[in-house]
């Protein structure tokens, strides 16, 4: 787990996906650069050209957060929520919702920070609201490069639903 | 990220057609050419009309069409609305990574900036 710079990916359960990813510092400063304005738009802003022009974060039970990115051609991206669980530095439990959601209903997400011998394990879990929704985020490739021929699409399709689709088709 | 160009409803139609497994399976069978819904039911221990169920779905949100000249109307796979839901979701891991590497930096940064703090403190208190 103390691979640096590795981002994993993983399923887990019914509705959740959840992101890991190791940083090279102490806890303390990682909480930091996730909660303060000031430091979350040196780097929490997306592709080279966007900015994030509204950062309210949430900081305690109940308070509303809300972020606006801004593209290089003006188009706009917001989401926001509200926290439910804040217990610094180790843990933030906040709803999520886009203005223009690619998923259906709002998700969960869980932050924690775990550190062992000066690095800092960061585990952002999704918690989507059906298992639909999910599935829909997941089985949907995410590896580079765009552009999808059949061959690929065809690896993509068969491989990761084996199990599942055994199952329902009733075969062994 | 610029998720502008397609509707969220056409891409709510792609993932839930996307999210179930014979779904899928039907899409890798027609990723290596056209078919006719028999020989699409013939892996599956499926009747023909659950089947057709299943592709009416995928006819719905795009993912495939159906030849009306031939006979047997073999279903073909449409790999553009896969495409872009594909182009969406690479948008946004790219993103996450983008700004990973950033937060690498300026946590390095901090480091540093720490670092220097505690040993004015020190020299500070040798004075």
């Amino acid at each position: 787990m103390q691979n640096t710079g590795t981002l994993k990916l993983e399923a887990r359960g019914d509705r959740e996906i959840v992101m890991t990813r190791v940083f090279d510092a102490p806890r303390k400063l990682v909480w930091d650069a996730l909660t303060k304005p000031g430091l979350l738009k040196r780097w929490f802003f997306g592709p080279p050209g966007w900015s994030l022009i509204v950062c309210e974060v949430a900081l305690h039970v109940g308070a509303a957060y809300r972020y606006v990115w801004r593209g290089p051609d003006g188009t706009e991206m917001g989401m926001g929520g509200v926290c439910r669980e804040f217990v610094p530095p180790e843990r933030a439990v906040c709803t999520e919702k886009f203005d223009n959601p690619w998923y259906p209903g709002d998700a969960l997400v869980t932050t924690t920070l775990v550190e062992q011998a000066g690095k800092t394990t960061l585990t952002l879990s999704v918690l989507y609201q059906s298992r639909e929704a999910r599935e829909a985020v997941l089985k949907t490739p995410m590896e580079h490069g765009v552009a999808m021929g059949y061959d690929r699409l065809a690896e993509l399709l068969a491989s990761p639903p084996a199990q599942a689709a055994g199952k329902e088709a009733g075969a062994p | 990220m610029g998720y502008g160009q397609m509707s969220p409803n056409r891409l709510d139609a792609t993932f839930a057609a996307l999210a179930d497994p014979t779904r899928r399976a039907i899409l890798a069978r027609l990723a290596s050419g056209q078919a006719s819904v028999t020989e699409l039911a013939r892996p599956f221990a499926m009747s023909q009309p659950a089947i057709s169920k299943h592709l009416r779905v995928l006819e719905r949100a795009g993912l495939i069409s159906r030849r009306r000249d031939a006979q047997r109307r073999p279903r073909r796979l449409e790999a553009k609305p896969l495409a872009q839901a594909t182009e969406w979701l690479e948008r946004y891991r790219q993103f996450w990574e983008g700004n990973f590497q950033r937060l690498d930096a300026l946590l390095d940064e901090l480091k540093t900036d720490e670092r220097n703090a505690r040993k004015k403190k020190r020299k500070r208190a040798k004075r």
